[in-house]
């Protein structure tokens, strides 16, 4: 029994690292209170990714509101489709054509987050590389054989896998800590629009935790002043 | 006024006498330890699912097209939706860690001895209607780990001769999960097994104020009467285990809440990531895992290298339980003053489970299986050696009174 036991938690090291996946994953550090980086990330999200991927379960208004853009600058700056803003985020290409186009369907993204990890949207965001060999040109270090292109080659510029696997970027209309920034950007908003009640559920978590305390305590008297009796 | 209003009410049903025998005049062993809540947090949580479970039934869409898109459309756009659907998704594991808690308890001080053979039996029914209850409901959000769960579990009830393909296709409705297996978990999961839960909770309780609760001593309190004929160990239900309930209710919500508004996830066990992704039949996910607290019996399932032989183990290992009343021979019910020998294997018994449980969430591999198999061996040896010992065990001697 014991032998088995101690087989077994010798074990478990090998397992964890086999479960994990293969590829490290870079530390997305999202902060859901920075509502300017939220902004930022639906700005860039509407421009590079909202072509191809909807995030089709939130809607235009609500996503507004709760960053805190106007409605005025969610219509003229990051719409682009003709939706009305109380509409659902759907994408401007038909599922179809879009399948024709790169093989296959690309993604509905309102809950990648969720699927994926916030980690792994950041670094696969970070994870293109130039590859000749594939259709768009490019591979990503942690979703290998990607069937899109870098969309955010004329940001990041034209990262190039080096022998001993770094990758380094040449050209770009950002520096490297600025591109880092900007995929945090996107991340963060991917992770908003995952769950976008998030914040407030913990806020609330924190009365209804504080209010059960103290229930419990006035439980707690109740049970010892009924019990005095009970020998 | 009112005593008249009671007095009219009583000659007509036995409402005041129902009260005074289930609740009022319930003698109640004086001993009960922290063990003893987990029966009314089951029915809590009970409560708990069948509210937050209509609410839910009121924007969610059971079709293939629709299903998912509404349990977004619940976590987004319904007031406080997010919060009736995370009750519910913790509510449903919270249900599991209740009852494995309850029936360890009955386990630990042979609570299904005799007399209490058919509380034990109803309670083992509530356990099995609770899975298939599970089992269904987890189909119903219609993501990829609900769809291909259900694809693998019921695909085992193809590995039944003769009638094997058969079964499936009438349990599936089509020839794969559809929209048409959709459509008839959600009735069964919002009313055919709901109401057979309702029922036999009713069943469970009803045996139990007949035969009256076991304590951690395992003394019959009711031998032991006082010249009123109330039991000298006992004290009423109410207030006594009422007021004690409602604490345990309080600290029950403290960790409930905790994990609803800081982790509704539990880490992927609660909510399994796959599952935030839509049902897709052309896409296989990488891993595929049932919900945790299936895990300790689908272990048992891929133990066995015969898939038929497999569903056989994992049957057993569910209707084994069942027997117990009958496999433990010993007429002393506490592990209190049971032997060193039924300590061990108890304790053997937890961990072979705890360990199957595990060994379920993560992916087989040869060695795994391996370990699998040993601790299917020492689950289902836990049985047969209660069996064996039990007849002549060397017991301690049972105090007449209990000790607390």
């Amino acid at each position: 029994m014991k032998k088995l036991l101690i087989a077994l938690v010798a074990l478990l090291p090998t397992l964890a690292i086999a479960a994990s996946g293969h590829v490290h994953l870079e530390d997305a550090n999202v902060d859901l209170h920075d509502k300017a980086s939220l902004e930022r990330g639906v700005d860039l999200f509407q421009h590079y990714c909202s072509g191809c991927h909807s995030t089709q379960y939130q809607r235009y208004e609500r996503v507004a509101t709760d960053i805190g853009i106007s409605a005025d600058d969610m219509r003229n700056k990051y719409m682009f489709t003709d939706a009305k803003i109380g509409e659902l985020m759907q994408n401007a290409i038909p599922p179809k054509d879009a399948a024709k186009w790169f093989g296959a369907t690309p993604p509905d993204l309102t809950l990648v987050a969720r699927v994926r990890g916030e980690d792994w949207v950041y670094s696969y965001l970070k994870g293109f590389y130039k590859d000749p060999s594939r259709p768009f040109g490019v591979n990503n270090t942690v979703f290998p054989s990607v069937g899109m292109p870098h969309v955010l080659e004329e940001l990041q510029g034209t990262p190039v896998k080096q022998e001993d696997g770094t990758i380094v970027v040449t050209g770009g209309k950002l520096n490297a800590e600025e591109y880092d920034q900007a995929v945090r950007d996107i991340t963060g908003f991917l992770v908003y629009s995952a769950e976008p009640v998030k914040l407030e559920r913990q806020a609330m978590g924190w009365w209804v935790l504080g209010f059960l305390f103290i229930f419990f305590i006035v439980a707690y008297l109740l049970k010892k002043e009924y019990w005095k009796d009970v020998h | 006024m009112v005593k008249n209003l009671i007095n009219w009410i009583d000659a007509r049903i036995p409402m005041t006498a129902t009260y005074n025998r289930h609740v009022g005049q319930y003698a109640t062993p004086t001993n009960f330890n922290f063990w003893y809540f987990f029966g009314s947090l089951a029915m809590l949580v009970l409560v708990n699912q069948l509210l937050t479970g209509i609410w839910l039934t009121m924007n969610y869409v059971p079709t293939a097209e629709g299903a998912f898109a509404s349990v977004e459309y619940i976590m987004r756009d319904v007031e406080y939706g997010w919060l009736l659907r995370y009750m519910h998704s913790t509510g449903a594991s919270a249900f599991f860690v209740v009852i494995y808690l309850h029936m360890f308890r009955g386990l630990i001080y042979g609570s299904y001895q005799k007399p209490r053979e058919l509380l034990w039996l109803f309670g083992m029914l509530i356990f099995l209607v609770l899975m298939a209850e599970a089992f269904m409901g987890y189909l119903l959000p219609w993501g990829q780990m609900s769809y291909w769960g259900a694809q693998v579990i019921i695909s085992l009830f193809g590995a039944i001769p003769v009638i094997g393909d058969d079964l499936t296709l009438w349990i599936r409705g089509d020839y794969v999960i559809s929209g048409a297996t959709l459509n008839r978990f959600f009735a069964l999961h919002v009313i055919a097994l709901p109401l057979v839960l309702v029922v036999l909770v009713f069943l469970h309780l009803i045996a139990l104020h007949e035969v009256g609760s076991n304590n951690p001593d395992g003394i019959e309190i009711k031998k032991n009467k006082d010249e009123n004929g109330w039991p000298v160990d006992g004290i009423p239900f109410h207030p006594y285990y009422t007021v004690k309930d409602i604490m345990g209710v309080a600290g029950f919500l403290i960790v409930f809440c905790y994990v609803l508004f800081f982790i509704p996830e539990g880490g992927g066990y609660f909510l399994e990531k796959p599952n935030f992704e839509a049902a897709n039949s052309m896409k296989t996910p990488e891993h595929i895992a049932p919900v945790w607290y299936f895990t300790p019996f689908y272990a048992i399932l891929r133990a066995v290298p015969d898939k038929l032989g497999g569903v056989i183990m994992m049957g057993l290992s569910i209707a084994v339980l069942f027997v117990l009343p009958w496999l433990d021979r010993c007429k002393v019910k506490s592990v209190r003053y049971r032997s060193t020998l039924h300590k061990l294997n108890i304790a053997q018994f937890a961990i072979s489970f705890i360990v199957l449980g595990y060994l379920g969430v993560v992916p087989a591999t040869p060695t795994l299986t391996i370990v699998a198999q040993v601790f299917t061996f020492t689950y289902f040896g836990f049985f047969v050696a209660l069996w064996v010992y039990s007849k002549n065990e060397k017991t301690k001697p049972v105090p007449a009174r209990l000790t607390h």
